[in-house]
């Protein structure tokens, strides 16, 4: 197996990563944590956004991923870390399955609105659930690393820690690899044009539900995380807003490069923490201007800050 | 029986609550193409105004209560014409020509400021308006007591319903926007001021919004967020009649005030899957929604 100049650097940072979270301050672990199990979410809405759909609906596999974590070790005695967010992307995939067969019957807004009613309708499902704790949620119960189980607090942050960039190195990789392989760059194709796609005689509609399905995994991976890592899930974890952060994250970063979605997800974090700390009222706000000045100025999201460069030595 | 005529009577009355909701969004994608995320922000920025006006005629004892249904109507314009001129002339109309999905996006931002900006102006604490509600009285149908401000509601909505296709199939300007909303090109060239028709629509389309906010004040407390929830109601209901379409979405309306009042009453667990789920089921058989029409696909 041959490693590119991108999979080298992002191996090396996430090695960083980890050897960063020996030292630095628990609050800021977590942080990261949630920021980089976000991101994993943001992946799947940008691998969307790349053939062209945009999900407003991505809260619902982030739900089902960190739900089925919940309710794994609640239920069904799945204590383990890596069984249990396995078993939530097998959810989100199943689920995915079925969805998709219709969902990628729509484009533009169409897609849009009815993955946002899908994750309503979970979100309505699980706010009149009351064994699921109704719209409190319920705690993860503790969990362990094959057989081995972290103690409480610090010990256990650090080891979310360590599973997320980890994760987030393999989702990474593959989603790379996967916009530089053919079906990945058709994929830009039928954002630009579907109809002369079919014409190469190539189905539009399936690859859309691989990707669909490929990405609900993905969505799933990161809601399991972030249950591990907050020890909680509820149906807000489903409900439409959520679903548009993630969606401003994506914007936010662009569609440039594998990376974009991770560091917009750190700054959006960051800027969150201080902007609620600081501005509780006007963070929403501060949250719609910087979108329209993205839209605005940077139509290709931060990474292009970084990317101009280079293309302009090319030209 | 009893169980039955409320199912029919509460179902009517939140059915012309979600018109009176979903008139002015699906106005405004007829005309513009937009899918308005923000419609819900003008709905709540038509409670406040009303809420704080009427509670303020109130809480100083002047005058008799009829003022105050004046006064809901009057907020709720001066609200959505002023919130519309601006929004209208100082955000879209630098956005126009760009992407369906794109102008979502945009009026997703414009919600996210909008709902800061009501805090800042109105704070985050309750407001009340209960007053217009409690005076009108309730009356007995059967073994039932409702609300008489409820029914005048379902009075109020379904003539607004009648005026708005009355104003587009009946009258000049009607028939110029038709023309708008059939093609918007050819319109212009036939010297249609398409840019003053679409300030035009969004205003009404502001003002509507507003108004429904405005008229629900009375029956809620008016708190910061009531716009998010309400969005996402209106987005079912005009997808299920078919964007752009009004007699859509008053089909919307009331089949998904009538299927959730059902749902309250023989099975209250899936009172917000049920609305959701029609939505499913309609535009898994009919994507364009029960009255949109088909577009071609362009190459």
């Amino acid at each position: 197996m041959r490693l590119d100049k991108t999979e080298i650097s992002l191996g090396l940072v996430a090695l960083a990563c980890v050897l960063f979270g020996f030292v630095s301050p628990g609050w800021l672990i977590f942080l990261l944590t949630i920021a980089l199990a976000k991101a994993l979410v943001v992946q799947g809405v940008v691998m969307q956004m790349r053939s062209g759909l945009v999900s407003f609906g991505q809260g619902l596999f982030y739900c089902i991923g960190g739900y089925t974590v919940g309710m794994g070790g609640q239920f069904f005695g799945i204590h383990d870390a890596i069984a249990a967010l396995s078993l939530g992307m097998l959810v989100a995939i199943v689920v995915a399955m079925l969805l998709g067969l219709l969902l990628t019957r729509y484009r533009e807004i169409f897609f849009a609105m009815l993955s946002l009613a899908f994750s309503m309708i979970l979100f309505g499902i699980l706010v009149k659930s009351q064994e699921l704790g109704s719209t409190d949620g319920f705690n993860v119960h503790d969990w362990t690393l094959f057989g081995w189980a972290p103690e409480a607090g610090a010990g256990s942050q650090h080891t979310v820690f360590t599973i997320t960039v980890v994760s987030g190195l393999i989702v990474a990789v593959l989603i790379h690899r996967y916009t530089k392989a053919g079906v990945g760059v058709i994929c830009e194709a039928v954002r630009e044009n579907e109809v002369r796609v079919e014409y190469l005689g190539l189905s539009p509609r399936w690859l859309l539900y691989g990707n669909y399905v490929a990405a609900a995994a993905v969505s799933a991976l990161g809601g399991g995380l972030t249950a591990l890592a907050t020890g909680h899930v509820d149906p807000e974890m489903a409900y439409w807003t959520t679903s548009g952060e993630f969606v401003f994250i994506a914007l936010l970063g662009g569609l440039g490069h594998v990376a974009a979605p991770f560091i917009a997800a750190i700054v959006f974090s960051f800027v969150r923490t201080y902007a609620i700390e600081f501005v509780p009222h006007t963070w929403q706000m501060i949250l719609g201007f910087t979108l329209l000045a993205v839209i605005i100025f940077l139509p290709k999201g931060l990474w292009s800050l970084v990317s101009r460069e280079k293309t302009g030595e090319r030209a | 029986m009893t169980s039955l005529l409320a199912v029919l009577i509460d179902g009517s009355i939140y059915a012309s609550w979600l018109f009176l909701v979903a008139a002015g969004l699906t106005v405004i994608y007829g005309v513009m193409r937009i899918l308005n995320m923000a419609h819900g922000s003008f709905y709540a920025i038509g409670a406040y105004s009303a809420a704080s006006l009427v509670g303020w005629y109130f809480n100083n004892g002047m005058g008799p209560a009829w003022v105050s249904y004046l006064m809901l109507v009057g907020a709720a314009l001066v609200a959505g014409l002023i919130v519309g001129v601006i929004v209208e002339r100082g955000l879209l109309r630098l956005m126009y020509g760009r992407d369906e999905i794109l102008m979502v996006i945009i009026t997703y931002a414009l919600l996210l400021i909008l709902e800061d900006g009501m805090k800042i102006v109105w704070g985050v604490s309750p407001y009340f308006a209960y007053q217009p509600y409690s005076e009108l009285g309730r009356t007995s149908l059967g073994l039932l007591k409702v609300s008489n401000y409820d029914l005048a509601l379902v009075g109020v909505s379904a003539l607004l319903g009648l005026g708005l296709w009355a104003w587009l199939e009946r009258t000049n300007q009607g028939k110029v926007l038709r023309a708008v909303i059939h093609d918007r090109e050819i319109a212009l060239a036939m010297g249609v001021n398409v840019k003053l028709m679409f300030t035009i629509t969004f205003v009404l389309g502001t003002t509507l919004g507003a108004l429904a906010g405005a008229l629900t004040a009375p029956a809620i407390s008016v708190v910061p967020g009531i716009g998010i929830e309400v969005i996402v109601l209106a987005f079912a209901v005009v997808v299920i009649g078919g964007l752009g379409s009004i007699g859509g979405a008053a089909v919307g309306a009331l089949l998904v005030g009538l299927s959730r009042a059902a749902a309250v009453h023989y099975a209250p667990e899936f009172e917000l899957f049920v609305i959701y789920g029609v939505m499913s089921l309609v535009l898994a058989f009919r994507p364009e929604g029960l009255f949109g029409r088909t577009l071609a696909r362009k190459i």
